[in-house]
């Protein structure tokens, strides 16, 4: 087979109805990967021992945005272990990596490992010290001396639009990297014509992943064949390997990029860093292994950050409450760097992209700019930019809906693109699938008895209590095929997946794939779909990923892509593989290949004793010359990549209850509910997990998390102190719904990875403002604090004159 | 506490994971660093090394302990437990190791150990935790991936679990 495959007939899908037995796909299996990391045996990078790897520490930017004047090493040189310093000067033959793209108007910055000439934020890279330890490399790089020339530091987005704003990238001639405008239908009119019109200026404050693992980089080089290996904790190692291949000029057969266990990712660990360059470029020019471990403060301050930005927004309706138009201006704070490969466009365009939502908006503007300011260079952040478009849209429906007098729940039925509808392309552009944007919402009232909370409310408010119930729906967009993967640009194809599975001589199933787990469970669901798909037990099936070499386009985990695109190319491969097994089982059995049935490892013809094992038919095959002729001798193996074309449509409901507490203006949340279509499970424990996960990264991202910078562009929350990821305490009991509309994609599955993240931070702010309702405070800025809650409460009892 | 010379490396003997053992570190030199990279415990992990994250959580002394916020040379002359000690026997898992496993309290695994070390000694003193105050006392530690959901189902069910063995022995 040597075609991309994008779709599979009712007869292919049949026939691995009539040949196996499933069990696994559906059912709560126990993940593979668990025993070892329960029990400290993993192996994330910084466990790997290398004996005599360097250690490599940064001396980084105390400036927001300077001039580098001159860089001293005398003294840092001189301490005993250091081995090389290592400036911009001494990389010249490195080539700077771009995230290039198609789209007109952007610009994309160079990436470089250490800055030349200017920094561009706190945090910046500037000198590498190069130790026999780490210890030894921190002492040094405390002895390095760089003189800046301060320029003016660019923190505020807004302000750096205008024309007389100081430059980051001088070369670019505007601080705006990218602009775009997604136009469609009678917007200004129709905007004009509704009777009920809503807006706001909605603030959604900058994040960061926090993974639990700081990432860490460990090249190991090979001088005698001109190998390296990076070991990172990276979510892409093939997008990775292949940006090494330009930058050091090495092709991809000696560059190999593994990521081992991986603690974490969320976005963070999906991009290409300077200091992955810098340790890989080390390891070549020192010819000796180099490993860099963050620490958690050159995390907070350097990995991507995301979720920062502003949109002024306006909602029209008719009286019944049917959107008639909705304008969005957006500014999107893309910190100093357009990331690879993603480029700064990435977050603020999807924001854009998924304003109108799961919701029949046919009259809509959505302009938004990337601007370049002198902070941390933003990157994908789990959702990436649907968490802002749904908190805004989601936002401005509870306000027509309060304005109009409608409930929460109706405003959103009386809007859903319906079943009928489906495909249904939205103001944007994308193309929804059908999925239960009814459903869910109905689900989820159902699942938290939506009107006995309502008339609870009702008790607490006549109490003088803040209790609030918040609604978020949205859709997104997962598993995206290649049709949607070319539409930025860039020069990356994340629309295909591979999956190599071989039987070897043992009996041993291998299934490679480019994907790279970090926490997802990809080792037990794909293993669930290849034993399913096989006829063999999980336990049979080792699952390769995480490592460049596995497939000749490797990839990665990101966008809530994989279940989909490597689920589909598994059962394609494994259907070739159990042809294969069958054609040579049915010489050994003497019976036809169609007869055949496979299960549990064994292949055999049901109602009779005619029975073999995969095991005994890899013998066969491989070993036991003169049972097989050799037309079925040929190798138990096959590679199959699919491509989704489009991909496919997650949509969900969340639901939050939560009270203010009136004296510390803290927030409580009671309860989350989550109704979601991810189409069919796999493993229910992982989908509920991901859902978990994902919710409480949201109620961080409504209530706690968030990114300061002063106005010198100094990073304040350099701590896990300063930058509050919730603890347990923080979040409440879930309950998860599960809807199950079967998708246009191999196997049905929809992906889910980050929906969480996307609904929560809406629905809490919808909650909160609900709460506040008698006092008419809207919620436009998160994370809500009580400082905020404090100035918004202040302000309105003033208003209103209501000194309590 | 004796007076260590910033300079030299002395010799720190303890006991760790139930046998003797005795190696050297300079007086600066952190429990995280000696674990993972002289004795090669990796199963101890760093996420913040400011105390926050709780995920280089061990015992020492029978008591849960910050291993990034403890120097090596503390720990001369105390009991040392970490997560590879946990488990009954190679190949099984203690009841709180199950439970985490079958609850799926875990993803990238990352945060697991030092949950599993701060819970083992919780349980160990507080056979009955109720939830509230198990979620306050977890408040010491940060998941990214779960939400916690399955992890305070996982330690209920653990506490019942042991609950019952006790009975039953």
């Amino acid at each position: 087979m040597t075609e991309v495959v994008t779709k599979q007939s009712a007869e292919e899908a049949a026939l691995d109805e009539r040949q196996t037995r499933p069990k696994n796909i559906g059912a709560k299996v126990k993940r593979t990967e668990d025993p070892r990391l329960l029990t400290g045996r993993g192996t994330y990078v910084d466990d790997r021992r290398t004996p005599d790897a360097l250690h490599v520490a940064f001396r980084r930017s105390d400036h927001s945005h300077a001039r580098i004047l001159s860089i001293d090493v005398t003294a840092a040189r001189a301490v005993p272990g250091v081995v090389a310093i290592l400036t911009a000067k001494d990389l010249t033959e490195a080539t700077p990596v771009h995230a290039e793209s198609r789209m007109p108007s952007y610009y994309a910055t160079p990436i470089r490992a250490l800055a030349s000439d200017k920094v561009r934020f706190v945090g910046e890279p500037v000198v590498a010290v190069v130790a026999e330890s780490r210890y030894l490399a921190e002492d040094a790089c405390e002895l390095v001396e760089i003189a800046y020339d301060p320029l003016p530091v660019v923190t505020d987005p807004e302000a750096a639009v205008a024309s007389d704003a100081a430059l980051l990238h001088e070369e670019a001639g505007t601080n705006v990297l990218v602009q775009r405008e997604f136009k469609r239908g009678e917007f200004e009119t129709e905007m004009f014509a509704a009777p009920v019109r809503v807006k706001g200026r909605f603030r959604f404050h900058r994040k960061t992943p926090a993974a639990m693992e700081n990432r860490c980089y460990l090249a190991e080089y090979d001088t005698g064949r001109d190998e390296l290996t990076l070991h990172s904790s990276t979510q892409v190692p093939g997008i990775i390997r292949n940006a090494l291949s330009e930058a050091l000029g090495m092709p991809g057969h000696r560059l190999r990029v593994v990521a081992p266990d991986v603690g974490g990712g969320f976005g963070g660990k999906a991009s290409l860093y300077p200091e992955e360059l810098l340790v890989a470029f080390a390891a070549r020019r020192l010819g000796r292994s180099v490993k860099w471990t963050s620490d958690r403060m050159e995390d907070l301050t350097a990995t991507s950050h995301g979720f920062d930005e502003i949109i002024d927004a306006e909602m029209g309706l008719d009286h019944d409450g049917r959107v008639m138009a909705l304008i969005a201006d957006v500014i999107g704070d893309v910190g100093a760097y357009s990331i690879y490969p993603w480029t700064c466009a990435l977050e603020p365009v999807q924001v854009v992209s998924f304003l109108p939502g799961p919701y029949r908006i046919q009259n809509y503007r959505g302009a938004v700019r990337a601007v370049a300011t002198s902070k941390a260079p933003t990157g994908p952040y789990r959702g990436v930019g649907r968490p802002i478009s749904t908190f805004v849209t989601e936002r401005l429906l509870d306000m027509a809906a309060r304005r109009i007098g409608v409930d929460a729940r109706e405003i959103r039925l009386k809007n859903f693109i319906q079943d009928h509808e489906f495909p249904y392309r939205i103001g944007s552009g994308i193309v929804w699938d059908r999925s239960s944007f009814t459903d869910c919402l109905l689900a989820a009232c159902k699942a938290v008895d939506y009107e006995a909370l309502r008339r609870r409310q009702a008790e607490a408010r006549s109490a003088g209590r803040w209790l609030g119930i918040g609604i978020a729906s949205y859709a997104e967009l997962t598993g995206i095929g290649s049709r949607i993967s070319v539409a930025p640009g860039m020069p990356l194809n994340t629309g295909t997946e591979t999956a190599k599975i071989r039987i070897d001589t043992t009996g041993g199933v291998t299934a490679a794939f480019g994907v790279a787990s970090h926490g997802q469970g990809l080792e037990t669901t794909l293993a669930q779909v290849v034993a399913d798909k096989l006829g063999v037990r999980v336990e049979d099936v080792r699952i390769i990923q995480g490592d460049s070499n596995a497939v000749p386009n490797a990839t990665g985990t990101y966008a809530s892509r994989s279940t989909v695109l490597a689920g589909g190319a598994a059962t394609l491969a494994a259907r070739i593989v159990r042809g294969k097994a069958f054609k040579a089982a049915a010489h050994l059995l003497e019976a036809s290949p169609d007869e055949l049935v496979a299960e549990d490892g064994r292949i055999y013809v049901p109602n009779t004793n005619k029975t073999t094992t995969y095991k005994e038919v890899a013998r066969a095959v491989y070993l036991e010359m003169g049972r097989l002729p050799p037309e079925v001798r040929g190798e138990l193996e096959a590679t199959s990549t699919y491509d989704p074309v489009l991909g496919t449509t997650t949509s969900s409901t969340h639901i939050a209850v939560l009270e203010v507490d009136p004296d510390t203006y803290t927030v409580r949340l009671e309860k989350f509910v989550v109704a979601e279509d991810c189409g069919k499970l796999i493993n229910p424990l992982i989908v509920d997990g991901q859902v978990h996960g994902g919710v409480a990264q949201g109620i961080g991202a409504a209530l706690y998390e968030e990114v300061v910078y002063d106005q010198q562009g100094q990073i304040l929350t350099a701590s896990l102190v300063d930058y509050v990821v919730p603890a347990a305490a923080e979040i409440p009991p879930m309950h998860v719904v599960h809807m199950e509309t079967s998708s246009p994609a191999i196997g049905g599955y929809r992906g889910m990875g980050e929906g969480g993240t996307i609904g929560a931070p809406a629905a809490v702010a919808n909650a909160i403002a609900d709460a506040l309702a008698p006092l008419d405070i809207e919620i436009n800025e998160l994370p809500v604090t009580p400082e905020r809650l404090f100035r918004l409460i202040e302000a309105a009892k003033s208003r209103t004159g209501d000194e309590k | 506490m004796p007076r260590l010379s910033a300079t030299s490396r002395h010799a720190v003997s303890f006991v760790l994971n139930g046998r003797s053992t005795t190696a050297d570190a300079e007086p600066r030199m952190l429990l995280t660093d000696f674990l993972r990279h002289v004795l090669g415990l990796t199963g101890t992990h760093v996420g913040c090394e400011h105390g926050v994250c709780g995920a280089c959580t061990i015992h020492i002394d029978g008591q849960p302990a910050r291993a990034c916020l403890t120097l090596a040379v503390q720990v001369d002359g105390a009991s040392v437990r970490t997560i590879e000690d946990l488990a009954p026997e190679p190949g099984r898992l203690s009841v709180l190791q199950a439970a985490f496993r079958r609850h799926h309290a875990l993803q990238c695994g990352f945060c697991t150990p030092g949950m599993l070390m701060s819970l083992d000694a919780y349980l160990a003193a507080n056979p009955e935790p109720d939830e509230a105050e198990l979620r306050k006392y977890l408040s010491g530690h940060l998941c990214r991936c779960t939400g916690y959901v399955p992890i305070v189902a996982a330690a209920l069910d653990a506490a019942k679990r042991l609950r019952e063995d006790t009975a039953n022995a």
